[in-house]
């Protein structure tokens, strides 16, 4: 084991110098500035317009699930767009660097494919898949907002607290060069001494306090808040696959913390966890990071399937074909979740009766979820099918999905993992997966949703095109991908010599560049659509002729989400309300109780990254400080007895009143 | 020296490397034939039997998968809104035969798969001697495999030959036809030893021993690398694996043995300093005991091996009479770095071009 000697440790600054700047790396540079121009103007235009009232009022601080939805969903897509630019540097490096050295260095690609993984799994799709359960699961089952809706807002900003590190660490320092799941030994001390693994430890560790709590809050949320009548098995699908995801993420997302604490003992306090020697072992933690990493695909692929059900079901205008086997495949899904990890190094040499049991256990989850490919179709057999974008997602997600599920189950099986593992294969394999289901779902949501958050459709001739340059770009990007696999050319390669490959790098460069057009479309899309809002407007709340509750309210739907709990007799309750000739209440309104706006999770968030600022440059006084303004502010809440209000039933009125003029309107 | 290709590249050869029975089968892989997929067309029998099992596994899931995806399109397509002749039942949402058949059908595809799985994984297992040399070819009786030691290093591979007292660094060789046994290990961080066209890799770790066997058919210069990001010099661990015959391998160990130096555990330590795109170097002689000394952490002198301080952890005190003075022991004197020119072959890389792998040393640069 190598032994290293820190340059002295200032007692005000650390291990902080001008030096940690990567001014050295003009991409860096140029990106900083780019982004301090654009991040001036922003700053610059809320001064001007007066906005950071509005802002700390009415979002920074609310405790309203539909607000904190809201902001997952932007962290996501802005991170999105850092973890995309990732992606795109090294499509161009592996295009170019064919008997040469490309235009990155080691030290900085290694970083680049190591934030790529991190930020579009933690930072990309963690965040959307917790704003979407957050902005629907309460309206879906009735509720006036999550069990604890302090605890969410608190949730959101130790999210954003980790995300702010992993950016930061682009421009103050370095990122970890280790993979997405720095592995020890590379990420012990001895191999990585900079900040960059403490960057990567920091932020997991506080974005994983965010995910677990609000994993927390949903759980109790649809065990406790459904409105009455709604049993659990009438609950609607898209809250089951919630449910389970939660229920994962309460299970899983500790081991991760554990794994990482001792990582972290190994780097700060010269334990021997991980170590080659002294009775360390890099296996364990091999074992332990994956005995999370594998739930974690879950976490993020289950409620995708609970979307493209309620997108399948409404677009074809019929009820889930198999709602019973629905849930459970997604029960079945969840309990096998725990019993794959090993799938993910049967080269590390276990023995075969291991690998074989493991390798079948993979398999076995293919059952469940060719079950619910299988009751997608037969919800769209005899539908009337409305190919509006959800479905269109839907559509390109069956197929897409099929496919990267057969190459999964292929690399279940532990002889031909052998020869894929590591592989570019391997690679198309997991984003075909991730990109085909749990972005395509995400952005079948968004499309879904999005008239509900906001009052009007998003607009279809830039969704369309944003569509097709997606689905296209992922095929041209990730075929190849498997070709070179199948060609035996590993992954995390920073440079080649067979030129026979680069035809193919050059194919999927291309891929990422239909991608990037996509994206742009589609925040094209957002901006034209919001524009538009006037043309666009649907004052129904129920654009989609919906079949469960969130269809039953306004949109956007009133801070308190329904005037009356609604009461359920049937699994999708509004289309059975719809069918029996509801008609809306419009008179009696009573007081209705709400939580109250809090600063405390902004406090939190901040004083939790100057933490992890403190701990990862060694800056102990910081880290101190921090701490102890964590532990004060928290038990400081604990006395704010000023926690709800009551709407007055006038202005409950009010509002009704007006969606009743509204309606009326529509109507006419 | 960037721009500088240490070995020829390989290409195909003309006769083609895809079966035709096979290709018809499968239009796509026969389409992926031209551009030389090796890991289905291995030269080698172990890997052959991985990428057939990979063919067979894919056409086995094919079955379901294409008319999965023929029916999404057909439903799609025959109950678009538009189409008003379609059958519309909006509450059909049941029916206890299809139920049957979709949980079926993907179990009967899963147990067939899982049976070729656990009989495979078991025929195959790398730590499993070979038992054929080829299909229809069992290995002769008596036959004594050829043994070779490989240590992942930061970043090149170090073979060592203990039947020939030979070393390399990034060249392999072997007769072709002859099972081959390897012990896997590395000096510092993981990696995975990867011939395509040999056998499916195993990750060379650090402390620890893994196994592969294997054997080549066909005689070539085939590729091999490092299949698990290990750090900067990942890129360039690459080293050529030689199939020769009898006589080409003879030949191959003579070339060895006249090299001028020994790996010695002195010229060990030097050669374990990181280095990246390190030429092939060769060693006349190898120090006795080199490699298990580098699976327990004791090539340098003093420093006490792993399995001793284990039996002693056991209660077998006896075991650690070479404990050497705690702190001393994991104090490495700065040491001259062993330069290409004194093995190797290819000139000497600049010392500039060398990244180290971390700010340990800095005032020793490493040139190998």
């Amino acid at each position: 084991m190598q032994t290293t000697t820190h340059p002295a440790i200032s007692p005000i600054l650390g291990r902080f110098t001008l030096e940690s700047l990567p001014l050295h790396e003009p991409i860096v540079v140029a990106t900083f500035v780019a982004v301090a121009i654009g991040g001036i103007a922003l700053l610059a235009a809320l001064t001007y317009f007066k906005l950071w009232a509005y802002l700390w009022k009415e979002w920074f601080t609310t405790v309203d699930h539909k607000r904190i939805g809201i902001m997952y969903m932007i962290l996501g897509i802005v991170m999105l767009l850092r973890g995309f630019s990732d992606a795109i540097m090294m499509r161009l490096q592996q295009a170019m660097a064919f008997g040469n050295e490309g235009y990155l260095n080691a030290h900085h690609y290694d970083q680049v494919f190591t934030a790529h993984g991190v930020i579009m799994i933690f930072f990309v799709a963690m965040p959307i898949v917790t704003g979407l359960m957050n902005y629907v699961v309460p309206l879906q089952i009735g509720a006036r907002d999550v069990s604890f809706p302090f605890l969410n807002n608190f949730s959101f900003w130790m999210t954003a607290s980790g995300a702010v590190m992993v950016m930061m660490s682009l421009f103050v320092g370095e990122f970890a060069q280790t993979g997405w799941l720095a592995m020890p030994p590379l990420s012990g001390i001895g191999f990585s001494p900079g900040v960059g693994v403490d960057y990567y430890i920091w932020s997991l560790q506080i974005a994983g306090v965010g995910t677990l709590l609000s994993g927390v809050n949903l759980i109790c949320t649809i065990v406790k808040m459904r409105a009455p009548g709604m049993t659990m098995m009438k609950m609607p699908i898209f809250c089951w696959t919630a449910l389970c995801t939660n229920i994962l993420i309460v299970a899983a997302f500790p081991v991760l913390t554990a794994v990482l604490a001792l990582l972290s003992l190994d780097r700060y306090a010269d334990t021997a966890f991980f170590t080659n020697t002294l009775g360390g072992n890099p296996m364990m933690y091999v074992n332990l990071i994956w005995i999370w990493g594998h739930p974690e695909v879950y976490i993020l692929i289950l409620p995708m399937f609970g979307v493209f059900s309620e997108v399948t079901s409404t677009f074809s205008g019929k009820r889930l074909f198999g709602y019973t086997s629905m849930v459970y495949a997604t029960c079945v899904i969840t309990l096998l979740a725990y019993l794959v990890w090993l799938h993910h190094f049967f080269t590390m040499g276990s023995g075969a009766s291991v690998n074989s049991f493991f390798g079948i256990t993979t398999m076995i989850i293919s059952i469940p979820t060719g079950a619910k490919i299988f009751n997608w179709l037969f919800t769209m057999y005899r539908g009337r099918i409305r190919f509006e974008l959800p479905m269109m997602w839907t559509v390109a997600f069956m197929i897409t999905f099929t496919l990267g599920g057969m190459t999964g189950v292929l690399l279940a099986v532990p002889p031909a993992d052998f020869v894929l593992h590591n592989s570019l294969f391997l690679v198309a394999h997991f984003h075909n997966v991730i990109i085909g289901g749990v972005l395509f779902g995400a952005f079948a949501a968004i499309n879904y949703w999005w008239p509900k958050a906001f009052g009007f459709k998003l607009n279809q001739f830039w969704g369309k095109l944003s569509f097709w340059l997606w689905v296209s770009g992922f095929y041209f990007a990730f075929v190849p991908l498997y070709v070179l696999g199948l060609m035996g050319v590993t992954r995390r390669l920073r440079t080649f010599e067979d030129p026979s490959y680069q035809i193919w790098f050059l194919i999927a460069a291309f891929g990422a560049f239909l991608v990037a057009l996509g994206i742009a479309a589609m925040l094209i899309q957002f901006a034209v659509s919001i524009r538009d809002r006037k043309k666009l407007v649907d004052v129904t709340g129920d654009p989609w002729n919906g079949r469960t509750l969130e269809w039953a309210t306004s949109s956007p739907p009133p801070d308190y989400n329904f005037a009356f709990t609604p009461i359920v007799h049937d699994g999708d309750a509004w289309a059975d309300m719809k069918a029996r000739g509801y008609q809306r209440p419009t008179s009696g309104y009573k007081d209705i109780h709400m939580p109250s706006n809090t600063g405390t999770g902004v406090i939190l968030g901040a004083l939790s990254t100057a933490f992890g600022v403190g701990m990862i440059w060694y800056v102990w006084w910081l880290a101190g400080l921090s701490f102890i303004g964590i532990l004060a502010v928290a038990i400081g809440h604990t006395f704010n007895y000023k926690r709800d209000y009551h709407i007055p039933a006038a202005d409950v009125t009010r509002e009704e009143d007006a969606r009743t003029a509204a309606l009326a309107g529509a109507a006419a | 020296m960037p721009g500088t290709r240490f070995f020829p590249v390989r290409r195909s050869s003309p006769t083609t490397r895809l079966p035709w029975t096979k290709g018809c089968l499968t239009l796509p892989l026969l389409l992926l034939g031209a551009c030389n997929t090796v890991v289905l067309n291995p030269a080698g029998d172990v890997a052959l039997q991985q990428g057939n099992l990979v063919i067979f596994a894919t056409v086995l899931m094919l079955v379901i998968v294409v008319p999965v995806i023929a029916l999404v399109c057909l439903f799609a397509w025959r109950y678009r809104a538009s189409n008003e002749e379609a059958t519309y039942e909006p509450d059909w949402d049941h029916s206890t035969q299809l139920e049957l058949l979709i949980w079926a059908a993907p179990l009967l595809i899963i147990i067939c798969l899982g049976a070729v799985t656990w009989t495979a994984t078991h025929l195959l297992d790398p730590y499993r001697p070979i038992e054929r040399i080829a299909k229809g070819r069992p290995v002769a009786p008596n036959t004594k495999p050829l043994d070779v030691q490989v240590v992942a290093l930061d970043w090149k591979w170090l073979f060592i030959y203990p039947e020939y007292g030979i070393a390399t660094v990034n060249e392999l060789a072997a007769p072709v036809d002859r099972p081959i046994r390897f012990r896997i290990t590395a000096s510092s961080v993981m990696n995975a030893f990867y011939v395509p066209d040999l056998a499916g890799m195993i990750y060379a770790m650090p402390s620890m021993e893994t196994k592969l066997h294997a054997v080549i058919n066909k005689k070539g210069n085939y590729a091999g690398f490092s299949s698990n990001y290990s750090g900067a010099g990942f890129s360039g661990m690459r080293f050529r694996f030689h199939g020769l015959d009898d006589a080409g391998f003879a030949a191959w160990v003579a070339k060895n043995k006249a090299a001028p130096l020994p790996l010695s555990r002195g010229n060990y330590l030097k050669l374990e300093k990181p280095s990246e795109n390190t030429p092939v170097m060769r060693f006349a002689a190898v120090a006795p005991g080199l490699f298990d000394a580098v699976v327990n952490q004791c090539v340098r002198p003093g420093t006490t091996c792993m399995s001793d301080m284990m039996r002693h952890d056991a209660g077998d005190t006896a075991a650690m009479k070479h404990m050497p003075d705690k702190g001393n022991a994991q104090k490495p004197k700065p040491e001259e770095a062993l330069t290409g020119g004194d093995a190797g072959e290819a000139p000497t890389k600049n010392p500039k071009d060398v990244q180290q792998r971390s700010n340990a040393s800095p005032s020793n640069p490493t040139t190998l």
